[in-house]
Formats: C-alpha cells, sequence, structure tokens
C-alpha cells in the first residue's frame, strides 16, 4: 500500500469513528458529553500545535484565548441576546483579538522566554476574570444562561435539549476548523511556517518577515483556541476561571506531546487519551491530579514522541 | 492615608521579596540549565511542609534552618533522576517534565496533609507589633525582610567569592568552555538545582509563617515569579531580584487604590516593559535561552 493510500484509509477511519461516536460511546461507558469534550479539546490541542509543531513557537498561554472566548460567548448569551451564532461569533472574535495584541508585544521573544511570556500573560486574563465579580461572576463562575436552539431557516437546530445534535454541530465546526488548519498548512503561507520551524535564520535570510509570520501564525492558532473555549463553554453552559488557568494551557501542550506534535491529528489522539484518562482516574480517586501528574512525567522521559511518532518509527 | 499607603507599600516590599526569593531560584536554573521549572511552587510548600513537621521537635528555628536543606536534598534527587535526563533536549520537554510534577507535588501534598489551612507557629515575641504607631510592623514581618535580604547578600557572596558560585556564573555565559577547562558539568549542573531549590524551601518556610499552609501556596507565588524575571531581565540576577521588589510594591500600592486589580497590575508592568524594552530592565543583549 503506497503511502498516500494509507494515509487516506487512515483519514476515512477516523472521520467514520468521529461520525459514529455518540452511538458506541455509551456502550463502551462513556457518555455523549465525554466525546464532545475530546473534540473540543482536541481542537485546542490542534491549534496550539499549529504553533508548536508547525511553528516552532511554544506557547504555554493558550488557555487565555479559550478562556476569553468562553467568556466571550457566555457573556453574549447572558448579557446580550440569547443568540448561539452570535455569542460563537463574538466569543471567537473576543479571543482572536486578545491574541492579536498580546501577540504583537511578543513576536520578538523566542524559546523559552516566549514561553514564560505568554503563561505570564495568559495570567493576566485570568486574574481579570477572577476579580471583575460584577460582570465575570469570578471564582463561582458565569452562569445563568444556556446555549440556545439555532434556527437555520429550513428548520430548527434544537442543540440544547440534545447532547447529541450539540455533537453533531461541533463535529461540523471541528470538520471545518481542521479544513481550514490543513489548508493553511499546504498554502505558501504554511511552507514559510515550516521553514522558519526548520531553520529561523535561513528564513530571515531569504528575506522572509519572520516576525510578522509568527504574529499570524499566534493569531489563526489562537482563533481556533477561542473556537474550542466558545464550544467547551456551550458544552457546560458554564464558564469559570479555570478555563483560563496555565494549568489547562500546560494540559494543551501535553495532550499535543502526547498524541505526537509532528503529525496532524496527534494531538487529538493526545486530547482523546487525556480526557478518557482523566474521566476514568476521576471516578476512582479525589487525587487523579497525582495520577495524571505521573503520566506526563513518564510520557516526557520515556515516550517524547508521542502516541503517532512511536507508530510512524515502527513503520519507517 | 498616609498610613495605609505606606502599610501597603511595606506589605508589597514583604511580597516583592517572596517573589524576589523564589525568583531568584528560578531565574539561577533558567540561566545555567534553560529549565523552566515548574515545580518551584511544589518544592516551596514541601519546604514548608517539611518545616511544619519538623517544628515540634526542633522548634521554630531549628526548622527554618533544616527545612529548606532537605528540600534542597530532594531537589538534588529531581534533578539527578530525571531533568538530568532532558539536558540538550528541546526546553519543551523539560517544561512539561515539571508541569508534570507540580502536578504531583500538589496533589501529594493534599493527599497527605489534607486540603485544609494548617497553622505554623511562630515565636510569640516575634509577632508583637514593633510600634504602636507603625501597628502593621510586626517582628515577624520585618524579620522576614531582613531574612530575605540576609540570603539574598548569601547568595551574591556565593556567586562571586566561591569556586561554585564562579563556576555557575561562568556557565551560564558559555558551558561548553566551562566543561573543556575540566568542570565537571554534571555536578554543576546538579549544585546548582539544589541552591535554587534551596531557595525556594526557605521561601516555603517564612510564607508557612505569614500564611499558614496550603498545598496551593506555591502557585500564588510562581506566576508574579515569571513576571519578576521577565521585568527584571533574563540572565541577570540582580534584575529578578529589582523586578521581583518592583511589581511587590506595584501590587501593594495598587491595593490603595484600585484593589481589585492589584493583581493584575504586575501584568500590565510587563506588558510595558515588553513594550519598551524586550529584554527587561537589567536583561543582557541578545540572551538566547
Amino acid at each position: 500500500m503506497s503511502e498516500r493510500n494509507s494515509k487516506l484509509v487512515w483519514n476515512v477511519i477516523l472521520w467514520i469513528v468521529l461520525l459514529t461516536m455518540p452511538y458506541w460511546m455509551n456502550a463502551v461507558g462513556g457518555y455523549t458529553g465525554l466525546a464532545t469534550r475530546v473534540l473540543v479539546l482536541g481542537l485546542a490541542a490542534m491549534s496550539v500545535n499549529f504553533l508548536l509543531g508547525f511553528t516552532g513557537v511554544l506557547s504555554f498561554g493558550h488557555a487565555a484565548y479559550f478562556g476569553l472566548g468562553a467568556y466571550g460567548v457566555g457573556m453574549i448569551l447572558k448579557y446580550i441576546a440569547p443568540s448561539t451564532p452570535l455569542g460563537i461569533l463574538v466569543g471567537v472574535l473576543v479571543g482572536t483579538l486578545g491574541a492579536a495584541v498580546v501577540g504583537a508585544l511578543i513576536v520578538k521573544l523566542r524559546g523559552i522566554y516566549f514561553a514564560m511570556v505568554t503563561i505570564a500573560f495568559g495570567q493576566m486574563f485570568y486574574f481579570i476574570a477572577f476579580r471583575w465579580n460584577t460582570v465575570t461572576g469570578g471564582d463561582d463562575g458565569l452562569n445563568g444562561w444556556r446555549r440556545m436552539p439555532i434556527d437555520l431557516g429550513l428548520g430548527k437546530l434544537d442543540i440544547a435539549s440534545s447532547g447529541q445534535i450539540y455533537y453533531y454541530m461541533v463535529l461540523a465546526l471541528f470538520a471545518v476548523s481542521v479544513g481550514i488548519m490543513a489548508l493553511i498548512l499546504r498554502s505558501p503561507f504554511g511552507r514559510t511556517l515550516l521553514a522558519i520551524r526548520e531553520n529561523e535564520r535561513r528564513a530571515r535570510f531569504l528575506g522572509i518577515p519572520v516576525e510578522r509570520h509568527i504574529w499570524i501564525a499566534f493569531i489563526i492558532s489562537a482563533a481556533f483556541a477561542s473556537l474550542a473555549g466558545v464550544l467547551y463553554a456551550l458544552l457546560n453552559n458554564f464558564v469559570d476561571p479555570r478555563s483560563l488557568h496555565w494549568t489547562l494551557s500546560g494540559n494543551f501542550v501535553i495532550m499535543a506531546v502526547v498524541g505526537g506534535m509532528r503529525s496532524f491529528w496527534g494531538p487529538l489522539i493526545g486530547a482523546a487519551i487525556f480526557v478518557v484518562l482523566q474521566d476514568y482516574v476521576s471516578s476512582y480517586t479525589q487525587n487523579w491530579m497525582f495520577f495524571i501528574g505521573i503520566f506526563f512525567v513518564l510520557i516526557v522521559l520515556f515516550f517524547p514522541r508521542g502516541v503517532l511518532g512511536i507508530i510512524r518509527r515502527r513503520q519507517s | 492615608m498616609t498610613e495605609l499607603i505606606l502599610f501597603n507599600v511595606f506589605n508589597g516590599l514583604i511580597v516583592g521579596a517572596f517573589y524576589a526569593l523564589m525568583a531568584l531560584g528560578l531565574s539561577l536554573i533558567i540561566n545555567l540549565t534553560s529549565v523552566i521549572n515548574f515545580a518551584h511552587g511544589g518544592f516551596l510548600a514541601l519546604g514548608a511542609y517539611i518545616a511544619y513537621e519538623l517544628a515540634p521537635y526542633l522548634g521554630f528555628w531549628g526548622a527554618l534552618i533544616l527545612a529548606p536543606v532537605l528540600t534542597a536534598v530532594l531537589g538534588l534527587v529531581v534533578e539527578r533522576l530525571m531533568i538530568r535526563r532532558l539536558y540538550g533536549r528541546d526546553p519543551l520537554y523539560s517544561l512539561l517534565l515539571t508541569f508534570g510534577l507540580a502536578y504531583v507535588f500538589e496533589d501529594g501534598l493534599r493527599y497527605i496533609w489534607g486540603a485544609q489551612s494548617l497553622p505554623f507557629k511562630v515565636p510569640d515575641w516575634l509577632m508583637r507589633p514593633l510600634s504602636n504607631y507603625l501597628f502593621f510592623l510586626t517582628g515577624y514581618r520585618v524579620f522576614m525582610v531582613v531574612l530575605v535580604a540576609v540570603a539574598v547578600i548569601g547568595l551574591f557572596l556565593i556567586l562571586t567569592r566561591t569556586r561554585l558560585g564562579i563556576r555557575i556564573r561562568a556557565g551560564t555565559l558559555d558551558l561548553e568552555t566551562v566543561s573543556v577547562l575540566g568542570v565537571n558539568v554534571r555536578i554543576l549542573r546538579n549544585l546548582n538545582f539544589g541552591l535554587g531549590i534551596y531557595l525556594a524551601g526557605l521561601a516555603g518556610v517564612l510564607a508557612a509563617g505569614l500564611l499558614g499552609l496550603q498545598p496551593t501556596m506555591g502557585d500564588a507565588l510562581i506566576m508574579p515569579s515569571f513576571v519578576a524575571i521577565i521585568v527584571g531581565g533574563l540572565g541577570s540576577l540582580v534584575g529578578t531580584l529589582l523586578g521581583g521588589l518592583l511589581i511587590g510594591v506595584a501590587a501593594g500600592l495598587a491595593t490603595v487604590y484600585v484593589p481589585s486589580a492589584s493583581e493584575a497590575i504586575i501584568y500590565l508592568m510587563m506588558a510595558v516593559v515588553l513594550l519598551a524594552r524586550p529584554r527587561g530592565l537589567l536583561g543582557e543583549e541578545g540572551m538566547n535561552l
């Protein structure tokens, strides 16, 4: 089987799995919400990997844009208008704008310095959400709102009462997002990002405006992260400051690494492993963080290439 | 009003001294090995809990001396067994390793000592206010600032006067050359890590005396420590010290005028510094990590 064909087969299998997930999730001990969480966190991890794996920039603060999106949609639905599409739009815009501002401040930094600054800026949004009680609900989170059915003109998409319908809406948005991501990575712009990842100095000598490329990549990546945050808030009908916390940013990066950060689909696999593991461990013990932490340490020490990295190495 | 401002500036100075103590340890480790130690807050909390266990037998002073040393020893072990394997690889991995360790520390401490806050007893004479007018100046607060100052002076003496310290500083600039000159770099990195963790442990014991013990006590300190390093400038320990005190006082002053922004203000300061001077106040030009 040629490489092209095997890629096609794997893609078909992946989409079949994603399309049928709500139907067999219960049979294997899960629930529809868990499947939705896999998709949402998978999208977030893929957005982080857009920078980490394909641009070579270590952002450790993506929870900020995830959380901005989540608060954006929550506030629209609670204070402005009970319209889910408007909420999604505004949520994504808010997160993307936040990233555009922060990104402009940090594009000149590299390596761990870049990582540190992205974390620190992420915490700024955390404290704003945490302290601005009257608007954000503070530590208790923003509740008293819920996702509303979407009127498509032909009929109503009743995402409010059916978790399953909501899953398929998330899947549709997920598909569009990863499609756009894949197209960007194949475009000349995406190839330039790979060039920057491989050798920034040479890219610079070729006359590529490296800073501008990284800034744009940062914004694109954050746009997908905020969409993930929006969908996460809609899934729970709730947002709290933890969706902005730096530990969540770290979890995104870990998901990307667990799955394999040099592969396009790796982060989704990593997210699935993370979500299932967290769900499973936390049903047995309150101290699930301890075991998740041990899992992280073992991955880093013994499987730094991630699941897909290992499979690929076997094949070649 | 003057009293309120004085109180908050002084409080900010104390908080800043904490940030600085923690940030100096982080900075030492980052400068020599490019490892961002997320578990620093975990080590800090561990130091506090060790002191809590030791205090009934050794008293406050014994715990204050011994707990940071024991924490540092654990730091040496962690470096030897785990972090050492990741030098020379993408810094992402050491970052994720310490991130995982931070989870393990926090939940481990919660499992052993519980999530509730535990009190840590400080000698009575330290808890008395120094004067009636400046009622907020309890002996313990002054003592903390003095102790941090002593620790910082001690650190700078080690770094400038001892062979170990001079080698650490040389290694920060060019580890390869230091290695070629016959210094055992493995031991150097190990001891450097231990030194950083010692400072975390010390900060932990001091914080316990002020605020009591909680498994998450390091959490509130680690992010401001990052900000202190960024504001002060990567690669400069004096900058880190300055950055810590600066953001502490800024946060203290913000408490007077806009209490709800006292946390966010330091990130705003960081943004301003990055805009005006991307390498930080005293950062080395072209410091590439």
